[in-house]
């Protein structure tokens, strides 16, 4: 029914135009780029995208049940210095020891191996979802206001990190980080998979690079099923109007609890990636702090709406992409790295300026507060 | 139907239920029980205990003391949900629903259709549709968001919704008083045959009316005790307003002066907004009441807000006092003298987490501030001052508002504005909701506002109450003035008439009226 499409489109215009505008910004980039369109090129960006697409998806959740959540780049950094311990891949495994004021605690061996790498993937998983469900309880059974709780838990969690990795280091397994790094083509052939990926019908989709099926794995398999049960309907509800969620009979406490920990689970995958991507651990205080507002930022841009209860992370992904898109552009036209946050800064701005040209339609003005 | 009211046959019974809110009684021992296939109505003025009743039955608020049957097995709720999963289902006054979700999500929000552990679009897109046509409401689109819905049909929405959780005894708070003439003939159809299949309905309602047509039975609350019950035609309507206000009341309308000459404070000319308001033309005078009456949403509502500074693109003239005003925002309405009491008290009147002090002062910091600062004393003074002259009943002035009862809430919204003191004086249908006592103190008020030279524009649902406060009614119809009615023509018979835009006495006077 055209009708319904009609609705559908009114009521996803934020998604929308963030798409159009992120295709917009891509292809002007390919013109521009000398290798433009080329599988090194998209397999660079989609590495620089994906954690911060993760991020902004992490963010996302909370949003919609109108929460911010300040410990999302922590979360992040905090699974990353793990990970440059689990994810070392060594043959006889890695010693595992704690270093607490001189007293030096043993704790096993950390299996290496295929299936070592694969413990450790999940255990890194688990650790962010931990770190989530952490600030979920602190929100819903300490009864504090999401941003506060969320900025203190990301102090702990930036402690750990530092108390981690003082300083950068640890090891990523090399077949990991080349596995996932690359074109599904160099996966196929480092997991030794579909004849080492010179099977003929995997030849024309091997030059898809490996973040971008991740992340599109993650939102199909993690986000749209979220989305459609009934707790991510509760998310939307309490973001909504947490009153009338509550007169509904809906589980607020869980939802939230839900929304919380399904951001640490997403910041979790971020952090994971930029570990293996720059095969080490780094408790980068400046980083986490940037990703966090950086996820935000994504959010807006995204089309979700900072009060709750309409958006989602699909739109919060192309916010990503399209804020990274506009630091490419500062590569090629050569701006002076001192100038980038101001450029940014500028066109963040104008992008989220452009969001709300639309009060400008606004004949009554009573619906501005609605 | 002269039956006794039986004990054995009850589907739902109260005994000794009593319930204190910080050391005030809200109820005390009420004794209370209701049957299967009965409309039983809940009577008493606001504060007289009828939404803690429900709201201990729906499982919002637990009693203090006291028992409650179901079908004659002890029950306590401890939820909404626990209270729904029992069969008792309450549409509140107080809409429960998500504005941003469709209307789809929110009609089967606890118990969505499922596949495969997730919610199933199209079951729960059918679904709705199958239960707004229930109630006689198909031109809803389940798609929509409810916030994009106007507010009669958001009313709609929460009926469907607890429709589809298929009750055994449904409760319905005040669940007409946003709807149109239209759909209240639809819900009084569904309830009909809801009350043939053998539900309890518990319908609480201040449009005596709809109580007459309605109810089998009626209960009389006051001050949180239980007065009476009794039989439909046991009691007639002027006995029932007796009960629940226990203080007879002589005339329900202040007497209307005798009209004379009259300058016009307010002007307007061809007033006209999008789709909603055509060329409005219109003058009110000092010491007037004139009364917006017709169907509602025929722009009765957008003309106030334009008068008010807020809507965008409004053309043609408002004059006030001869010279032209211009109204862009509602800043600029208020140094013009002129003052809104709006629609929703809740989210457009009040600061509800704000205390009655600050809510009263907000409109009028100026006159109680020296240099930047507010001043204290002259701020208590001034609160004193409104309070005693709109008897609101109140704990402390640093209460939060929200504590009130909705009918003295009003009183501190007027209360606001008439601290401005304003010329011209709009009301968007300020009885809404409100109990009979305050009501008549509120008509008692307009006039003696109007006799102090306000201007007042006055809308109303209630036709009653526009023929006995106005001096003057002009009907709308789909955004135009059709008609205006004063003296002897103001009859309850024209007003319909010119509602509807049919013409019983004067043939040929469509388009705008005469200014």
């Amino acid at each position: 029914m055209l009708d319904d499409l009609a609705i559908r489109v009114r009521q996803n215009i934020g998604l929308l135009t963030a798409i159009l505008l992120f295709c917009i910004l891509y292809l002007l980039y390919n013109l521009t780029h000398p290798k433009g369109f080329s599988s090194a090129v998209l397999v660079q960006n989609g590495n620089e995208i994906f954690a911060l697409a993760m991020l902004a998806m992490a963010q996302t959740v909370p949003v919609l049940a109108s929460g911010l959540d300040l410990s999302v780049g922590a979360v992040m950094t905090m699974v990353g210095c793990f990970a440059s311990y689990l994810l070392a891949g060594a043959v006889g495994g890695t010693p595992l020891h704690l270093d607490i004021f001189g007293l030096q605690l043993g704790l096993g061996t950390f299996p290496g191996g295929t299936s070592g790498i694969l413990l450790g993937l999940a255990a890194c998983a688990v650790i962010g979802l931990i770190a989530g469900f952490v600030n979920g309880c602190i929100v819903v059974y300490g009864r504090i206001q999401p941003i506060i709780a969320t900025l203190a838990t990301g102090a702990v969690y930036i402690g750990i990190a530092l108390f981690l990795r003082p300083t950068p280091g640890g090891k990523i397994d090399e077949d990991l980080n080349w596995a996932l790094t690359n074109s599904l083509g160099d996966f196929a052939a480092t997991v030794h998979i579909f004849n080492d990926g010179s099977a003929t019908w995997f030849s024309p989709i091997a030059w898809i690079p490996v973040p971008f099926v991740l992340l599109v794995l993650i939102a199909l398999l993690v986000w749209v099923p979220f989305r459609r049960s009934v707790l991510g309907r509760a998310v939307y509800a309490v973001g909504s109007a947490e009153g009338a969620a509550y007169m509904s009979g809906l589980p607020i406490a869980r939802a939230k609890i839900a929304a919380f920990t399904l951001a640490g689970f997403f910041a979790g995958c971020g952090g994971l990636f930029l570990a293996i991507q720059t095969s080490s651990g780094n408790a980068d205080i400046p980083q986490a702090g940037a990703y966090t507002l950086n996820s935000i930022a994504s959010v807006v841009i995204g089309g979700t709406s900072l009060l709750g209860g309409t958006g989602s992370a699909i739109g919060s992904i192309f916010g990503a992409m399209i804020l990274r898109v506009i630091s490419f552009f500062f590569r090629i036209f050569d701006i002076a790295p001192l100038l980038q946050p101001l450029f940014e800064g500028l066109i963040l701005l104008i992008a989220v300026s452009i969001g709300a040209l639309g009060v400008l339609r606004v004949k009554n003005t009573l619906e501005l507060f609605r | 139907m002269q039956d006794t009211v039986p004990t054995q046959s009850a589907f739902l019974t109260l005994a000794g239920i009593s319930k204190r809110y910080a050391g005030v009684r809200a109820l005390d021992g009420i004794e209370f029980a209701c049957e299967r296939g009965k409309i039983h109505a809940v009577l008493g003025e606001n504060g007289a205990g009828k939404s803690t009743l429900i709201k201990i039955i729906a499982g919002v608020v637990q009693p203090d003391a006291g028992t409650m049957c179901l079908a004659g097995n002890q029950v306590s709720f401890a939820t909404p949900s626990a209270a729904n999963a029992a069969g008792v289902v309450c549409i509140f006054q107080e809409l429960s629903l998500m504005p941003d979700l469709s209307v789809a999500d929110n009609i089967s929000i606890a118990s969505p259709p499922r596949r495969f552990g997730l919610i199933d679009a199209r079951a729960q897109r059918r679904r709705a549709e199958e239960l707004l046509a229930e109630i006689g409401c198909e031109d809803v689109n389940p798609l929509m968001r409810v916030r994009d819905l106007p507010l009669s049909r958001r009313q709609v929405v929460e009926i469907a919704k607890a429709l589809g959780k298929r009750p055994q005894l449904l409760i319905l708070d005040e669940a007409t008083s946003a709807l149109t003439s239209a759909d209240v003939e639809k819900v009084y159809a569904m309830l009909a045959r809801l009350k043939a299949e053998g539900v309890a309905i518990l319908y609480i309602s201040h449009r005596m009316h709809e109580v007459e047509a309605l109810a089998d039975r009626a209960s009389v609350f006051r001050n949180g005790r239980h007065i009476e019950t009794f039989d439909k035609g046991a009691r007639s309507t002027a006995d029932i307003v007796q009960l629940m206000i226990g203080r007879d009341i002589a005339a329900q309308y202040p007497a209307r002066p005798a009209r004379k000459p009259m300058t016009p404070v307010l002007a307007l000319e061809n007033l006209s907004w999008e789709k909603h308001l055509d060329r409005i033309s219109l003058s009110v005078g000092t010491g007037e009441i004139v009364g917006l009456g017709g169907l509602d949403g025929q722009g009765q509502k957008s003309l106030l807000l334009a008068l008010f500074g807020v809507l965008r693109g409004v053309t043609g003239r408002i004059m006030i006092d001869a010279r032209e005003a211009r109204l862009g925002s509602p800043a600029a309405a208020k140094s013009a003298g002129v003052a809104l009491v709006p629609e929703d008290r809740k989210t457009e009147g009040l600061m509800l987490p704000m205390s009655i002090t600050d809510n009263l002062t907000i409109a009028s910091l100026g006159a109680i501030s020296t240099g930047p600062f507010v001043d204290r004393a002259k701020e208590s003074t001034a609160v004193e001052r409104s309070i005693a002259r709109l008897q609101v009943k109140i704990g402390a002035p640093g209460d939060a508002v929200s504590t009130l009862s909705g009918g003295n809430q009003q009183k501190v919204v007027l209360a606001k504005w008439l601290m401005t003191e304003p010329r011209i004086i709009l009301l968007n249908d300020p009885t809404r909701g409100i109990d009979v006592g305050t009501k008549q103190e509120l008509y008692r008020l307009m006039r003696e506002l109007a006799d102090q030279g306000a201007a007042i524009l006055f809308y109303s649902t209630d036709y009653d109450e526009l023929i006995g406060c106005c001096d003057r009614v002009a009907i709308m119809y789909d955004g135009r003035i059709v008609r205006e009615l004063e003296g002897d023509e103001l009859t309850e018979t024209n007003i319909i008439a010119s509602s509807l835009n049919v013409h019983t006495e004067t043939p040929a006077t469509a388009g705008t009226a005469h200014a």
